[in-house]
């Protein structure tokens, strides 16, 4: 029975745990070890919290014998380590926070924490969340447990590594180009990136404010669903999360697609996405209509523009964002600085990897006197034009699908020699970003032993009907319980 | 290229980041290339286009004036540097 | 010299808005706290935090504008001003840039010769305030406070309308009394709850284009504003007449020397790279809101003034010194209201004795040992003819020092007028035979000299005889 215990979904763990066929310890001592044997291999962890993780399972098994078990009663998470976790390190995968230890919890952290879930450690990433292979991790990238020479995909990396090597049913992780979706795609997975402003962003680091929003990676829909009922919901403390009330995800999952309507992008399947993926997503959109869906073309004529507009707003807002870290008050230091302005300079320039000063110096250069117009400004209005496209196409259509990235994983190093060929990785999943939309994905298929995700991105607030056509599509394949050799 | 090492300079210094001998020139190239490639923006038409900060047109909640943190002086500067009475101590600034 | 120049003067005032917690973040303002623990998460900038507004500005700065006729914004934006200092924990300050809170304001001060001069404020906006640097004592070392770093400022930015120093004091004074009237800061100067940044430039008097101007940062007195601007006023034409350029930068005022001088640094020019702040959203004021706003306006300095002149009957100068300050206009008026004496003479009694007294011992109105009925009391005591207003001078000391009501200490200290005109005539009878050659010298026609007789019965009576009478004796005796 124990031995099995990595393979269950969330799901699956919390009727075992009502049942009592085993507990939140046995659950937790199962995945310590698993995460003990194979973390070598994958480089999925930052930090592993095996001691506190013991103490919350007993404490989640106490509370569940004198019957006060939250909704997420002792069910493992990883969270990744972008998340403020009070008293546990927090590094952002940057040697700049290589000794930060957060005094608080971030939002998403204490409302998993209240439900009872435990935390199993700290998954790596890209640096900032700056990065779509996990490569630009001060620790190291993590390997892809499809095939260990290849990426894992971006920044969440590390959650979706976790989660496809059965370490962990589920991993929190952030998405502002892609960040959740593509790393979830390219290792079988499910990605979730809800609606900005659905989440509380409060002790998530900041990477572009108005772009990040926090998501899980699963094994399943119905998992993705009963997490985003937990995280999900108005927080005071962030004045871009919404007021709205959070329908039972889970309870929507089970409703017939007949009559939904599915739009394709009608330029999708052109140049630039790989023949295979291409192929094996649609076969999923034939599958899909077989199951009563209607697909239609639609048209999101600036979309092209998606990463360029991106390039512009997500460093501008990172450029400033980061200038907290100063080596002041937290983080790195560089040792016997001269003055001031050295002390800043070193201190930043040490700390910081190059991906990341990259992005500092383009969103300065176009936030600059003289270039604001031409780029910062400019950008906005591009992005306001893709945001009425989708906000045309929704007029039409409840979800728009395609693949989610335009390649299965590649190679660790292919692509690190040039920013723009790494940046075209997020093709597809940065639209949602910029319009604020939900979007998930979901394994659709195998290409040479590598996964293929299929994108499904819904109007704002379109949660529920996303998740209900993922569900869907989940129940009538097999690919989610699709395992990489060796981890079975 | 799009970007001169003078530029490049002037921005590293605007934000504040030391740039290794070796990361000089590689920085250069690889900038010019990110944007080059977003200059593409420019073909875009966008007169009278509303730019967009915000995915949504809310508009800011106001929270009431109430005193609800209380000092944790000591815990937050576990994570400095450098303290002394209470104070984070920099390189002394000369006004 | 003076002549050929024309000063051209704009201020920026930074009034901190008088709120318990931070504008955006829920650590208390309070001042005087041992450095950082009032600095919570959010005003560290800490990794992952956010700010989140607070009502009470918004409402304070809407105040601010309908009390100046200004337009209150529908919709005003926070952008954020990039900068490193050790002060500013987030390396930005969130301020408001393109679209500020409030815009197109006017206020009205006396210009030179006493005309009214209209002084246009652009616009008042809302932003964080910075720590503090503390440079001595540290070995090398400065050490950062982040207690004030957060706390809420509104700023206020005025047209380049003043002409001298004189007028940025009054314009300054102004916006002073107004920021205090509407309760919505303290106003403490030597805490720097309200300070100033001055623009100054010069420019040959007839020339249409302004000059290049210096901007003199943190005054925070009226004096060294006036002194400031003076000393850069004559640096400036000084540097011109010489042959010599006015550079655009920012100077510091040097009080111990009386003088400005640059604020160089190694950085180059800023290059702030302003931009919404995605954290916070627009802020939306809707008619409803400013006209709830109005309902809570109190009367503001200039209607008082005015109401003063009409109904109290006062001087109009007067008016204005009573009326810089609420409570001391609310001083006025209680004991105004509670004297048989005319108006007239409960200010001067207040503008003259009592604020001097106030300065002497560094007391604010509000902490004047007499209270306004007591003076009230003492001042229908001048009225009835019980004391002259010279002992009643030495009544409001014996007042001040805590000895008691004006009667007690009259009747204490014996110092009740002498009206009793027979008493009197008898003293005057005294003075004349003692001083034969004064009285020669006043009937040959010496009239001044009736000074010197009322000074000798004055002396015989221990200043008690009542002047009035003394004259009309004095003077029918001697015709």
């Amino acid at each position: 029975m124990s031995q099995d215990l990595h393979l269950q979904t969330l799901t699956q763990l919390a009727v075992g745990l009502g049942n009592g066929t085993f507990s939140s310890v046995d659950i937790t001592e199962a995945l310590l070890d698993r995460i003990e044997s194979h973390n070598g291999a994958l480089n999925a962890f930052i930090t592993v919290t095996a001691e506190q993780a013991l103490a919350d399972a007993q404490r989640a098994d106490a509370a569940r014998a004198s019957g006060n078990a939250g909704p997420l009663n002792g069910l493992p998470i990883v969270h990744k380590d972008i998340f403020c976790t009070r008293d546990v390190l927090t590094t952002c995968a940057s040697r700049m926070l290589e000794n930060f230890v957060s005094p608080y919890d971030a939002t998403v952290v204490r409302r998993m924490a209240e439900a009872g879930a435990v935390m199993l450690g700290k998954s790596n990433m890209d640096e900032f969340a700056m990065g779509s292979s996990n490569e630009t991790s001060y620790f190291g990238p993590v390997m892809n447990p499809w095939n260990l020479e290849c990426s894992p995909g971006g920044s969440s990396g590390g959650s979706a590594a976790a989660v496809a090597a059965r370490l962990t049913p589920a991993a929190t992780g952030t998405d502002t180009g892609g960040s959740i979706r593509q790393p979830a795609a390219l290792t079988g997975t499910v990605g979730l990136k809800p609606t900005y402003g659905r989440v509380s962003r409060y002790g998530m680091i900041a990477f572009a404010s108005s772009l990040d929003q926090a998501g899980v990676i699963t094994r399943s829909t119905t998992d993705a669903a009963m997490l985003l009922g937990v995280m999900a919901g108005f927080d005071e403390r962030d004045s871009t999360s919404i007021n709205q009330p959070v329908p039972d995800y889970v309870a929507g999952l089970d409703k017939s697609l007949k009559g939904l309507r599915v739009g394709i992008v009608r330029q999708h399947f052109d140049a630039g996405l790989d023949e295979n993926c291409g192929v094996a997503v649609k076969e999923a959109l034939a599958l899909l209509e077989a199951q009563g869906a209607i697909l239609t073309e639609v048209d999101l004529p600036n979309l092209e523009l998606s990463v360029p507009t991106y390039y512009v707003v997500a460093p501008a807002e990172c450029s400033s964002n980061l200038s907290r870290f100063d080596g002041v008050r937290f983080g790195h230091r560089a040792k016997d600085a001269e003055d001031l302005f050295d002390l800043y300079c070193r201190s930043r320039g040490e700390g910081f990897g190059a991906e990341v000063k990259r992005r500092i110096m383009t969103g300065t250069y176009v936030l600059s006197a003289g270039y604001y117009d031409a780029y910062y400004l400019k950008a906005q209005q591009v992005r306001q034009l893709i945001a009425d496209d989708f906000r045309k196409a929704f007029a039409d259509v409840d979800v728009i699908a395609g693949s989610t990235a335009p390649t299965p994983a590649f190679k660790l190093g292919a692509k690190t020699d040039d920013p723009i060929t790494m940046y075209l990785s997020d093709i597809y999943t940065i639209g949602a970003n910029l319009a604020g939309l939900p979007g998930i994905s979901v394994p659709c298929g195998l290409v040479d032993g590598l996964p293929v995700g299929l994108h499904l991105v819904g109007a704002h607030f379109g949660e529920e009907t996303l998740l209900n056509c993922a569900h869907q599509y989940e129940q009538a394949t097999d690919w989610n319980d699709a395992c990489p050799e060796g981890y079975q | 290229m799009s970007l001169d090492k003078n530029q490049v300079q002037h921005i590293a210094t605007l934000a504040r980041l030391r740039l290794a001998e070796g990361e000089s020139a590689e920085t250069v190239e690889k900038l010019s290339r990110i944007v080059d490639f977003v200059d593409q923006l420019s073909q875009a038409a966008t007169d009278d286009v509303v730019p967009m900060a915000h995915p949504f047109n809310e508009t800011q909640r106001l929270r009431a004036d109430e005193v609800t943190e209380t000092d944790d002086r000591d815990h937050f500067q576990e994570n400095a540097p450098a303290v002394s009475d209470g104070l984070y101590l920099v390189p002394k600034v000369i006004e | 010299m003076s002549g050929q120049w024309e000063v051209v003067i704009g201020l920026e005032i930074h009034a901190q808005l008088a709120t318990k917690s931070k504008i955006f973040s829920a650590a208390s303002t309070a001042y005087g706290a041992e450095p950082n623990t009032q600095a919570c998460l959010v005003d560290l900038g800490y990794p992952g935090v956010l700010p989140v507004l607070n009502a009470e500005v918004v409402r304070m700065a809407a105040k601010f504008g309908l009390a100046v006729n200004a337009t209150v914004a529908p919709r005003s934006v926070f952008a954020r001003k990039n900068y490193f200092y050790p002060d500013l924990p987030k390396g930005y300050q969130i301020s408001q840039y393109e679209l500020p809170i409030v815009e197109h304001g006017e206020l009205f001060i006396a210009d030179a010769d006493g005309n009214e001069k209209r002084i246009g404020i652009t616009r008042a906006h809302l932003e964080e305030d910075a720590g503090k640097s503390i440079h001595e004592g540290l070995d090398g070392y400065s050490g950062i406070d982040l207690n004030r770093a957060g706390t809420p400022l509104l700023e206020i930015v005025s047209e380049p309308d003043l002409s001298s120093a004189r007028e940025a004091v009054a314009y300054m004074r102004k916006i002073h009394s107004i920021v205090r009237y509407l309760g919505i800061s303290d106003g403490n100067m030597q805490e720097g709850s309200f300070r100033c940044d001055a623009n100054v430039s010069v420019r040959p008097v007839g020339q249409d284009e302004l000059g290049t101007r210096a901007e003199i940062k943190n005054l925070n007195s009226f004096r060294y504003v006036e002194k400031a601007i003076n000393f850069e006023v004559e640096r400036q034409i000084e540097l011109i007449e010489d042959g010599g350029q006015v550079q655009q930068e920012t100077r510091l005022y040097d009080s111990d020397k009386d003088e400005t001088r640059s604020m160089r640094s190694k950085e180059e020019a800023n290059d702030y790279r302003y931009f919404p702040d995605p954290d916070l959203l627009p802020v939306e004021i809707d008619a409803a809101y400013i006209e709830a706003v109005r309902a809570t306006l109190p009367e503001l300095p200039d209607a008082k003034q005015q109401r003063f002149i009409d109904d109290y009957g006062i001087r109009e100068d007067d008016a204005a010194i009573l009326t810089t300050s609420l409570l001391l206009a609310d001083y006025f008026e209680a004991v105004a209201g509670a004297t048989e004496g005319k108006a007239q003479g409960v200010a001067n009694f207040i503008i003259g004795d009592l604020s001097s007294a106030l300065n002497r011992d560094g007391l604010d109105i509000e902490q004047s040992p007499v209270s306004a009925k007591d003076l009230a009391l003492m001042l229908d005591r001048i009225k009835d003819n019980t004391i002259s207003g010279k002992i009643a001078k030495e009544v409001f000391e014996a007042m001040w020092a805590g000895e008691g009501t004006a009667d007690e200490i009259i009747e204490a200290r014996g110092l009740k007028q002498i009206t009793d005109s027979s008493a009197i005539e008898a003293i005057v009878d005294n003075v004349i035979e003692a001083n034969p050659g004064q009285v020669a010298e006043y009937k040959a026609g010496k009239d001044k000299l009736i000074g010197f007789f009322v000074g000798q019965v004055m002396k015989e009576t221990g200043g008690k005889a009542n002047p009035g009478q003394v004259n009309a004796i004095l003077k029918d005796k001697l015709s």
